[in-house]
This record gives structure tokens, sequence and C-alpha cells, in this order.
């Protein structure tokens, strides 16, 4: 057996660890923007990680991942607006619309391959960018503000700090353990062997693009979870929230995280939502930083930040 | 003459003005090894690449095992039975050998949409792929990534690949290109081992191993059939020694 304790390892659950104590650290000091700045962390690390499904185990470079963020907001929103507040019914609204669209966009999308396919999830999203600005009942481009968040008739609290967080955390924890379980199912195994070699898959048997529009949806079914999850965390959802740079910003995430890489995408999340956090404090044009940045990612860590840590504990 | 596995009829392709396949007409039966050769560009790979399914034939029919398969996709036609080698080696580069294995036999076993359990500890379908493994003689290699094999190694692992299908008939395309003297030496006494159990067709250019291994010998030539028989047949068939005027002492002095 190899042993599972290297520098990888113990930084990951070091993360999970810190992930998991930060409220206490946060009543401890009394400290309530580090809650608030990690609850929306924990939001985007499981967008990213649902994209790092399709783009890092399955190949398909989504740009278009944003629009299951809206997806599933608006869901929320919308719903909120039309005076139904349970999230019994807000977020099975938003997952299965998710799913929808997943469906729809994956089925005429997954028949390119390579750049175009990059051009069409890219294309479909700003459409449904436009659809939502032209939502003139639900505030169009200014979006719309939601006055209160889901209710589980009374399981949980959502305005409560400290449970919204950990629940955005156990949906975390929970996307990345069924990420997990799909990447070495069969159907995982399906998933990564299409990304490989199509053509070899094709010849032992498999019609390699269901399994792609399955995993495909399964992704953006995840994503309109961390969009559900993310109207409730601003109160407010906006046309602005799926706009194309917020695709592009997730897909930094995952490629500073770690491309197929389970835990990757939650610590390439972890650190470009600091950077910008911390580098938005001293000057409006920290993306001047940030590219540079991910530039030399791209040219010098293929692997992203677990790239680096697996390195560093092969010595 | 049992009825044949597979039944080429009349088979039209052409790209352009050229017709790389012209007419064809095949016919493989069960236990047999057919070989088919003929000089560069005669039509060897495109006829290939229409029987798996990677190209359409303009014209004409195929049947595999009494039904026909013209039109069906790749994946369709492997479930049926029809395995087969690539000519350029075609594998998951970043797997093992083992998992480029098990995949072949879990795509014969049932769909894939099972999204819980661990594969890689589904014992049958390890043991399926060991055994596949240890047929081609990689037993000792199953957990080396493919992308670290050697050629030799990686045409090897696309026969055992292409058996762990469970193929009621096998292509093979050039399992011998870009071999050494010792590992074609090794190839052709595998091949001679599993002939045994299975149909096969086989494409090569080596006649050396073809008049070796093969129970009949199709010549194509511009996509053409210009001769079909056993080996003594095709080494005196006057037409083919013409064809092959450059390798004609290759054909008539081996075997």
């Amino acid at each position: 057996m190899k042993s599972h304790i290297n520098a990888r390892n113990v930084i990951v659950a070091l993360v999970a660890l810190g992930l998991t104590l930060l409220p206490a650290y946060s009543a401890l000091t009394g400290n309530i923007f580090i809650l608030t700045l990690f609850t929306r962390i924990v939001i985007f690390a499981l967008a990213a990680a649902s994209l790092n499904l399709i783009m890092g185990y399955g190949g398909m470079m989504s740009f278009g991942h944003a629009a299951y963020l809206g997806i599933g907001g608006y869901a929320v929103g919308i719903l909120a607006h039309e005076g139904i507040g349970s999230g019994f019914i807000q977020w099975p609204v938003a997952l299965a619309l998710s799913a929808l669209y997943a469906l729809v966009i994956g089925a005429l999308s997954l028949r390119t391959r390579g750049v175009y396919f990059i051009m069409i999830t890219l294309a479909f999203a700003q459409m449904a960018y436009y659809i939502a600005s032209g939502l003139s009942r639900y505030g169009g481009d200014d979006g719309l503000t939601i006055y209160k968040r889901s209710t589980f008739g009374g399981l949980i609290d959502l305005s409560n700090r400290v449970q919204f967080y950990y629940l955005c955390l156990f949906c975390l924890f929970g996307g990345v353990y069924l990420i997990w379980r799909i990447v070495n199912s069969r159907f995982g195994m399906v998933v990564q062997g299409v990304r490989s070699n199509e053509q070899r898959m094709q010849a032992i048997g498999f019609h390699a693009n269901r399994y792609r529009l399955v995993c495909f949806v399964i992704s953006g079914t995840i994503c309109g979870l961390a969009g559900a999850l993310l109207a409730n965390n601003t109160d407010f959802i906006s046309p602005a929230g799926m706009y194309w740079t917020r695709s592009g910003e997730l897909m930094v995430m995952v490629v500073f995280g770690g491309m197929g890489s389970l835990f990757g995408p939650v610590l390439g999340t972890i650190v470009f939502l600091l950077l910008e956090e911390i580098l938005s404090q001293f000057t409006e044009y920290w993306a001047l930083i940030m590219g540079p940045l991910l530039l030399l990612i791209v040219l010098f860590a293929r692997g992203g930040i677990m790239g680096l840590l697996g390195r560093l504990s092969r010595g | 003459m049992a009825d044949p596995l597979l039944r080429v009829e009349n088979l039209v392709r052409s790209f352009g003005g050229i017709k790389a396949t012209d007419n064809l007409s095949l016919d493989v039966v069960p236990g047999e090894l057919h070989a088919i050769i003929g000089p560069n560009g005669a039509g060897k790979t495109t006829l290939i690449s229409q029987l798996t399914g990677q190209l359409m034939p303009n014209s004409g029919t195929i049947h595999f095992a009494g039904r026909e398969i013209t039109r069906l996709p790749p994946y369709q036609r492997s479930r049926l039975g029809l395995a087969r080698s690539f000519q350029i080696t075609c594998l998951l580069p970043d797997f093992t050998a083992a998992d480029n294995v098990a995949l072949a036999a879990q795509a014969h076993d049932g769909h894939s949409f099972r999204f819980w359990g661990s594969a890689r500890k589904e014992r049958h379908l390890r043991d399926a792929a060991q055994a596949a493994l240890a047929r081609v003689g990689l037993a000792r290699r199953a957990e080396v990534l493919v992308s670290e094999l050697s050629h030799g190694e990686q045409r090897e692992l696309e026969l055992a690949v292409a058996l762990a299908t469970k193929p009621q008939l096998l292509l093979l395309d050039e399992p011998m290109a870009g071999l050494g003297v010792t590992e074609s030496a090794r190839m052709v006494a595998l091949l001679k081992e599993l002939r045994k159990e299975v149909t096969i067709v086989l494409v090569e250019h080596d006649m050396e191993a073809v008049f070796a291994l093969a129970d009949r010998i199709t010549v194509l030539v511009y996509g053409c059939v210009i001769a079909s028989g056993d080996p003594d047949a095709i080494r005196n068939n006057e037409e083919v020694r013409r064809a092959y005027l450059g390798d004609q002492h290759v054909v008539v002095s081996h075997g």
C-alpha cells in the first residue's frame, strides 16, 4: 500500500479542518467579515468543483458554467418573489431547471469538440444572460432583491450566519464526495476514458456521447445548487452574476487549483477569491496582478496548486 | 463451406474521384484466419474502417453473424462481437494497461451508468483484464501507464484490449507495424495461439507472417480484389506476382 500521509493530503486535510472550524474562529475573534467571505468562497468552490467534473475529468471545456449559477439563483429569487418561500420547493426547482438546461445545451453542444464546444457553451450562456436581462417583471438588468431567504420548515435558519455557512460547507463536502464516488465508478472511468481517447472507447463498445451528456447534466445540476446557495447568500440575483466573465472566473479557479484533481478546485477557489479580496484593497486593477499569476501557473505548474503539492509529496 | 461470419458485398467507397474500395466482395468463414494483403494504397485500411464503422460505405452491404451492420456505429458493432486493433496504436495513454483492458471488459458487462461503486474494485473486471493481459504476455506490466510501455508492449496491449471484448471476429490492422524481429516473432506465435479460439481478419505488410498464418489470403489492388485463395494459390497467382513486382521474391520465397 502507498502511504496516504504526504504533503498534499496533509494540506488538504488541514484546509478541510480549517473550513470546518472557521465559525469558531470567527466567534472567538468577533471577526464576522471572514465568515461572510468564506461563505462566498465555499459556494464558489462547489461551483468550481462541478465545473472540474466535466472540464478536468471529462475534457469538456464548458465556457458557460455561470449560467447554472444564474438559473439556480433565479429559481430561488423568482419563487420567493411570487410568494413561495419554502426551500423544499425552491431548491428542487433550481436543481431541476439546471439539469434541464444542461440536458438541452449538452445535447446540442456535444455534437462539437474543442474550440467549437467552448464557443457554443459560451453562446448559450450569453443567451441565458440576455433572457435574464429581459425579465422585466423580475428586475431585468437591475436584478431582483430576495427579501426572505429560503425556509426549511424550521429545520435550519438560513439567516443565521453560522447555520448558513455550515449548510454551504455541507453542500461542498457532499458535492466533492459525490464527485469522488463518480470519478472512480464505472461511469467515471468511461467519462475519463472518452477524454483520453474517444475513438478507442467507441471501438471497445461505448456510446461516448451518452456518457458525456449525463456527466454534463450532473455537473450543471451541482452548479445549480451553488446558484441557489449564492442567491441566498447575497439576498439578490441579477444577470451580472451569469455574465461570461463569471464563467471565465470559474475556469480560472479550476485551473488554479488543478484540473482533474478532486480537491484542487476548492484550493483554487480559496486562493483566487482571497487574492482578489486582498489585492483589491490595494488597487482596483487587481486583475493586472492576477493575470500574470495565472500565466505563471499555466506555464510552469500545469497541475495547478494540487500539481505543485503532488511534486512536493514525491520530494 | 460454413455460413460466413462476415460477408461483404459490392462495397464501394470513394474519396473525391478516387475509388478506395471498388465493388469489393469478401467472405470470412468461422474459424479461419483470413489475411488481406496488397501494396500501399490498395485500400486495406479504408476497408477495415468500413468494417468497424469508422467510415460509411457509399454503397454495398456488410453482414456480420447473419445481421446487416452496414450502417451501425462502431460501438454497436463492438457489442455484436466485432473487435479491432488499430494500425497506429490507439489506447488510453494516461491509464494503466490493466485499466485499458478492464474498460474493454466493462463495455461488455452491462451498461456503465453506475455512479457509486469503485470500478477498480470490481473483482471480475480486474480478473478479466488480468487474464487478457496474461494472454499476450503483459501480466507483469498491468499497473504500468500506457504512455510508459514500449511500442512492442503497446501493440500487445492493443490485442489484449480487443480480446477482452470477447469478440467473435478480430480485425487486426497491421499488428506487426513497427515491431522488431524478435517482437514480430512473438506476435506471430501469439496469433498462432489466438487463431484457435477466434476468427481473425489480418491486414499485414509482413509477408512472412501472412504466409505463415493465413488459411486464406485476399489480395487487394486499387480497392479491388484481384485474387482470393489459400496461400499456395496466391503464391502462384500471376496477377498477384505482377501487382507485387517489387516484392515478388518475398511472395515467392517464403512460406
